[in-house]
């Protein structure tokens, strides 16, 4: 079990402290500012061993956040509760920087508290947390007694990610399927690797306890369906339907239903929360194409030219487009001509940047570079490391579906057909690279 | 630093440093690294010209990018252009960045070496200071190439400045430690000497590093020195605080050069000349007496450098070793300092006294400070420190207060530090016997030491204990007694025990007569701890049980009843097993007569080194201690103790100091006694006590040595076989060749018989002769030693593809070889095609148990399938231009490595196989040859020209080889192997 949590900024300086089990003594905070900030190596593994503590670590921007123990707990748990706890944290004060965690360090131990006893990890619902964990005082927000009691009772109860009573004017639902779509390709267009991670991310304002139920094109459910009702095409439903690698539910998510009819349902938390996560890695559709040609003239002079290519239905815009270009480390000078959006060598980055504000599906646009090189003595080779993209698109890579969000409330008169749901697909760039 | 002083500072550097500074992150710091690299390279495409100030500028951050640990692969182009400015800080900045950034091998050094140059020959001494500096920092190889000659020039020249000649003389220092090979003696030396007596005391200072450096390798080149460091010495000495104005260092006038001074001096012996040595004896005492003024000043400073120069001319006073004054003024010097407050003083004070103790002038007068010293071990805080006064004590040590010495050192052993109790029981153990006047409290004191700190005792110290009490028939019965009240303790050391059971074994009839410790008495408290030792200790414990049957036969039944019980015979330790079933069976079948001589009590141990003094002196490694022993012995040759012992400890020492190690003595030993079964085991130190028995019983704990220590280990680690060839027999990789055997492969390119290898067992005859591309060779084994070599076997291998351009085939040579025998072996070579790798001769052999194996590449090279081929000189130049392609030649300029002897020559060339064409070049110095290889595939003809050049530049003896033959591998072979030749 998590043995204490320790938050650093990026100098090493403890800003948080907080130690759950007597087996971890102040040494250990040490341990880990020299052994990991300070390393020297430049990549650091998420789990260190020092004089047989554990320290797994993430990192948000500038701060390190380290859970310590020394006890056998399950690494995937510790991570899993390091990203939780940073999700509450950006829930109550917005993004973690060294400010923002000074200014709330009496939340955030009362926060530590409350979600993690004796290196056991509680209840880490923010919708949940924000009932009792305020950021106001008291007199601003009067809680009776009655309520006091409910809230205990529902903390301690069985769905303890929810509370009794909610009620809102208009029944509303929003449902993000957001995905992000990490590729490598060899310079002849060949996928080397690919895969998408993908999250289901809701926004419920549903009065009372309602029990919902969340479809989508998973192959497993389709075939079955296929197989019990009217035969279809297997080629067809092949298209239709995705299969999914693995994935992970929101703890609300009856996990014994799941197994036997692998169908998702849920009484959601009020508010906003992740429902699922998933991993895909067949039939992907890449949204871009990226056609590098690189051209040594000489030792001292370079030719780039890349193509993108859009590759979605011309009716659907990407956004923020970004080629990044490396450039060699003897780059003296560069210059570029693009015929769409906007490039610059960067040299703090040493690459070329080629911003596109839209690009609509089924185009395509080519910048050519030409870069100057200074002549080095030493005759090592330039590792040519591949071109990295990132854009936007309004739809999933990985072909999800949501085919649908039904909403049962027994008690209240409500009905499915009342909510009204919202669904949007966003498909962002994880790792998208092509070698040149 | 004028560098960044503000008039001239670089505005741009500051605010990139500080933008470093300032950066929150690594991540960002790289950025702003990389933004800064480039902004760089694009001023220095080379568009535009750059001024000297941007460049400095632009070079600076590149060297404070790379000292920020990363890494910079352009720029040095610009910093060698800096060189060649004539403004101080642009030239300062390039000198850095190389001397930081430049490693020797880049292309640029003849460049960099150029500019060097140029500053060194410009009158301007700065920039002879900068250029000096940077030879000294980069310090490589090929800078002291480049100006090993020219700086010695600089430090001499009348016309030199001060502060350069104080450069150079650094500077060629430096060259001179890195490669001494290159500075080359000459009449500078003598020049240098003189620089002594310059008026600069910067230049002394400097000059004096290097001469001290450089006399230490070349002693006699430099002795004028001494009396020049003498006088220079007493003009500093005897000078007021004030005369020396800058290099007064509180209150001290020039402390570094004076002490700098007497570390000179202990190069060298005291000066013969009588005015020499007086005036150096007077510096000596006025430094002295300087010691014991009051300070004139409160400041450490003051004192620190005051006692440098003190503690300086005490070391250079016990170098001599001849002034009995001074030492003893010396060392009252330092008894002063063994009770002042400062600790490193104390520690130093220790530390000079250890050697005035060996000394015989101030033996006495550092005797007195005993009580001091003792007071120091109980009582210092530091262990480094109390580990010095433990040394004293030992060195101080003599027959006069050895009972007191040790009987402090004992009762300190029980709190000492665990770092040094090891050593602490040696040199216990070594006063003890070495000043023992009764053995009997020689023996108490062993014995104490192994209660006290049983787990320090090593080995050694015990084998030692039961040497020496069975030398000597007065101490045994005390010795019997003692151990056995010893053991009588409810727990005692299992070194006690083996004590214990050894000396029981042999002398438990000497006290059987008590009733309180009659036989079955002391066989039951040695069989009491039997069972809480180690295997080895029971197996001596076994050994001791069976001479107790012999001492007394009333013990008989019982003896055989405990070796008859499972835990004895069916013991799962095959050693233990072995013996029971053995020392049963002897006990049973042997007549009472047999079993007497069998188990007769060990013979007197021959005297030699004690292994005690042996394992200190390893300790302490070649250091301070065995040179004090040494002088120890010398000191104390009359007073011997116990039968000669003294006299033979020295001598050996003083054999074993001298660089042969006993082992490789008693490998050395050609014709000397015969190699019997003692000669092998002689290097385990475990012969001491045991390798008489072994010669003389029937192997009565013979088997004791642990059978790690058997021959082969002898052979293989002798503590000093520095000394080449049995070592290295042993490689225990055959594939692996001698380091040695190219050399010898190349002793045999011009000639086809004679002597192979040698060593001290083995010698290797070859005997050769060639026809065509077909060979034939003799092997002769010859067995230097008296002892036969068994299951001797010899292989020839190919490695790699000879094994497809070489044909060998090898006769079986036989297996056994008599001492002082020879055996031949005959090999046949058919050469297939163009080789240049040679087969390797493996040899296995077997002597005295041990097995050698050696490996050595037969000398057949590519010249011996030669056919001379006579030709006129038009005949020659004719197909010497048909061999015109560039791969068909190969040339090679090379040093003579003898004197060019024309007949000598001829000689070498003649036995390469091809044929001397004489009259054929037009210059008569030059050879040229021609022959034809016979290979089984091909014919390749080989036309070779030797020039000699006797007076090539800087007066050395050149060659100039040149090979054309029709296949280029051959030509390269050719040259590769000739070169060597000549």
């Amino acid at each position: 079990m998590i043995g204490g949590l320790f938050i650093y900024n990026h100098k090493g300086e403890v800003l948080i402290s907080r130690v759950y089990r007597d087996d971890i003594g102040r040494n250990a905070v040490d341990a880990f500012r020299v052994n990991v900030i300070h390393a020297r190596q430049q990549v650091r593994s998420p789990v260190t061993n020092i004089a047989r503590t554990s320290f797994f670590h993430v990192k948000r921007s500038n701060i390190w956040l380290a859970a310590v123990t020394k006890q056998n707990v399950n690494a995937a748990m510790v991570f899993e509760f390091l990203y939780k706890m940073c999700d509450v944290m950006t829930a109550y004060f917005g993004k973690i920087s060294e400010e923002n965690i000074k200014n709330n360090f009496v939340l955030i131990y009362e926060l530590l508290d409350e979600i993690l006893d004796f290196g056991y990890p509680q209840n880490s619902e923010t919708g949940a947390l924000k009932t009792f964990i305020t950021q106001q005082g008291i007199k601003g927000q009067p809680q009776t007694k009655e309520e006091q009691s409910q809230i205990t009772s529902q903390v301690t109860g069985q769905i303890g990610w929810r509370r009794e009573g909610i009620k809102y004017r208009r029944n509303e639902l929003f449902l993000d399927v957001l995905e992000s779509v990490n590729l490598l390709m060899s310079p002849q267009g060949q996928v080397l690797s690919a895969h998408v991670s993908g999250r289901v991310v809701m926004k419920s304002y549903l009065s009372g306890m309602p029990e919902c139920k969340f479809g989508m094109n998973d192959k497993i459910v389709i075939d079955k369906q296929g197989k019990g009702g009217t035969t279809d095409e297997p080629g067809k439903s092949g298209k239709q339907s995705i299969a999914i690698d693995d994935c992970t539910f929101h703890q609300c998510v009856r996990l014994s239903k799941f197994d036997s009819e692998r169908s998702i349902s849920f009484i959601p938390p009020d508010g906003e929360y992740e429902l699922m996560r998933y991993r895909t890695t067949k039939d992907i559709i890449l949204p871009f194409r990226v056609i590098p040609l690189v051209r040594e003239v000489g030792r001292t002079k370079l030719e780039v030219k890349v193509v993108i290519k859009s590759n979605f239905k011309p009716s659907l815009l990407a956004q923020k487009i970004e080629v990044r270009i490396p450039t060699p480390l003897n780059t003296s000078g560069v210059q570029v001509i693009c015929m769409k959006g906007k490039a610059k060598y960067k040299a703090s980055e040493n690459a070329i940047v080629w911003k596109i504000k839209r690009m609509a599906g089924m185009k395509e646009s080519q910048i050519s570079a030409e870069i100057e090189l200074l002549p080095t003595n030493d005759k090592k080779k330039w590792a040519r490391p591949p071109i990295s993209m990132n854009f936007e698109v309004p739809f999933a890579p990985s072909g999800l579906k949501v085919r649908y969000l039904k909403v049962f409330e027994s008690k209240l008169n409500y009905s499915d057909h009342d909510v009204i749901k919202w669904v949007r697909y966003i498909g962002r760039s994880g790792i998208y690279e092509t070698r040149c | 630093m004028p560098a960044v002083s503000k008039g001239d500072g670089m505005r741009g550097l500051a605010v990139f440093i500080s933008d470093i500074r300032n950066c929150k992150s690594k991540e960002a710091e790289i950025k702003r690294i990389n933004k800064e690299l480039a902004n760089i390279r694009s001023k220095f495409k080379g568009d535009k010209a750059l001024d000297g100030y941007s460049k400095k500028k632009y070079v600076c951050k590149l060297l404070f990018i790379f000292l920020l640990g990363h890494d910079i692969d352009f720029g040095h182009m610009e910093a060698v252009n800096l060189l060649s400015s004539n403004k101080y800080t642009e030239k300062q900045i390039g000198y850095l960045f190389i001397s930081v950034l430049v490693n020797s091998n880049s292309e640029l050094i003849r460049l960099i070496n150029n500019a060097i140059k140029n500053d060194l020959s410009s009158r301007n001494p700065t920039f002879m200071c900068l250029a000096l500096h940077c030879i000294a920092n980069v310090g490589s190889r090929e800078m002291a190439e480049a100006f090993a000659g020219e700086i010695p020039r600089i430090l001499v020249a009348g016309d030199t400045m001060d502060s350069v000649k104080q450069s150079a003389a650094l500077c060629l220092l430096r060259l001179y430690k890195t490669s001494p090979d290159l500075v080359l003696m000459g009449e500078w030396t003598s020049r240098v000497v003189h620089l002594l007596n310059d008026q600069h005391m910067g230049v002394v200072t400097a000059a004096i590093s290097l001469i001290t450096c450089l006399s230490q390798k070349n002693p006699d080149e430099f002795k004028t020195c001494v009396s020049l460091a003498v006088s220079r010495l007493s003009r500093i000495v005897s000078s007021a605080s004030t005369d020396l104005q800058d290099y007064t260092y509180y209150f001290v006038p020039a402390p570094w050069l004076s002490c700098k001074l007497l570390r000179l001096l202990q190069c060298y012996p005291p000066p013969e000349d009588g005015a020499v040595k007086g005036r150096l004896v007077e510096c000596l005492e006025t430094i002295l007496n300087k010691a014991q003024e009051p300070p004139k000043s409160k400041k450490v400073q003051h004192s620190n450098a005051k006692n440098a120069i003190l503690f300086e001319a005490i070391s250079l006073i016990i170098h001599y070793d001849s002034e009995p004054n001074l030492l003893v003024r010396a060392c009252n010097q330092l008894g002063q300092f063994l009770q002042h407050r400062e600790t490193n003083l104390r520690y130093l004070a220790l530390e000079s006294m250890c050697t005035l103790a060996s000394s015989e002038f101030s033996h006495e007068a550092v005797k007195t400070h005993i009580e001091t010293v003792i007071n120091a071990l109980k009582t210092e805080r530091d262990v480094s420190v109390r580990q010095r006064a433990a040394d004293l004590l030992y060195a101080m040590c003599d027959r006069s207060n050895a009972k007191q010495i040790v009987a402090e050192m004992l009762s300190y052993l029980e709190t000492a530090d665990y770092s040094i109790r090891e050593e602490m029981v040696l040199k216990v153990a070594i006063l003890a016997e070495k000043y023992a006047v009764d053995y009997s409290w020689y023996v108490d004191t062993i014995l104490n030491l192994i209660r006290i700190a049983g787990d320090y005792v090593s080995e050694e110290v015990w084998y030692r204990v039961i040497q020496i009490v069975i030398n000597r028939d007065d101490v045994q019965g005390y010795a019997a007694k003692t151990v056995f009240e010893a053991l009588q303790a409810p727990a005692c050391h299992e070194n006690m025990v083996k004590v214990g059971g050894y000396i029981l074994g042999e002398f438990g009839n000497l006290i059987a007569g008590d009733p309180r410790s009659s036989p079955l008495v002391q066989f039951n408290l040695l069989h009491s701890k039997f069972h809480l030792c180690s295997v080895p200790t029971r197996a001596l414990l076994l050994s001791a049980y069976i001479k107790f049957i012999n001492l007394f036969p009333e013990t008989k039944s019982t003896i055989q009843e405990v070796l008859r019980s499972d835990s004895q015979i069916r013991n799962s330790d095959v050693e233990l097993q072995q013996r029971a079933v053995e020392y049963l069976k002897l006990s049973s079948i042997a007549s009472t007569d047999v079993l007497a001589t069998v188990l007769e009590e060990m013979p007197p141990f021959p005297e030699r080194e004690s292994s005690i003094l042996a394992k200190l002196k390893k300790k302490k490694g070649p250091g301070a201690v065995s040179v004090n022993e040494l002088e120890e012995g010398k000191r104390e040759g009359g007073e011997l103790n116990g039968g000669g012992e003294r006299g033979d400890n020295s001598a050996i020492a003083a054999s074993n100091a001298s660089t042969p190690s006993p082992s490789a003595d008693l490998l050395g030993l050609r014709t000397g006694p015969p190699v019997t079964a003692a000669a092998p085991s002689a290097g385990s130190l475990l012969v001491d006590v045991f390798s008489e028995a072994g010669v003389n019983d029937d192997g009565f704990l013979r088997d004791l040595e642990p059978p790690t220590e058997s021959s082969d280990s002898l052979l293989a680690e002798g503590p000093g076989d520095s000394d080449s060839a049995p070592p290295s027999v042993v490689s225990e990789d055959p594939a692996t060749p001698l380091p040695e055997s190219n050399e010898l492969l190349n002793k045999f390119v011009c000639k086809n018989n004679g002597v192979l290898f040698e060593n001290q067992l083995l010698q290797i005859g070859i005997k050769s002769e060639y026809r065509q591309n077909l060979g034939r060779m003799y092997l002769f084994y010859g067995n230097k030693t008296s002892v036969q070599f068994i299951t001797f076997t010899t292989t020839v291998t190919c490695p790699g593809e000879l094994q497809s351009q070489l044909n060998v085939q090898s006769k079986p040579v036989e297996p056994l070889i008599e001492g002082g025998a020879q055996v031949q072996q005959v090999i046949n070579i058919e050469c297939l095609t163009d080789f240049s790798d040679a087969p390797l001769l493996n040899i296995k052999f077997r002597y005295g148990g041990a097995l050698q194996n050696l490996t050595l590449k037969l000398p057949v090279t590519i010249n011996k399938f030669f056919q001379p081929t006579e030709m006129a000189s038009h005949d020659f130049f004719q197909r010497w231009k048909q061999l015109s392609l560039p791969q068909q030649e190969a040339q090679k300029i090379f040093k003579a490595n003898h004197a060019m002897d024309t007949e000598v020559l001829k000689a070498k060339l003649l036995g390469l196989g091809m044929a001397l064409l004489e009259n054929v070049d037009p210059n008569p110095e030059n050879f040229v040859c021609a022959g034809v290889i016979q290979t089984k595939a091909q014919q390749v003809g080989s036309l070779l020209r030797l020039e000699p050049n006797a007076q090539a530049q800087s007066g050395e003896q050149m060659y100039r080889l040149t090979v054309r033959s029709s296949k280029d591998t051959v030509s390269k072979r050719l040259c590769e192997l000739l070169a060597e030749q000549f």
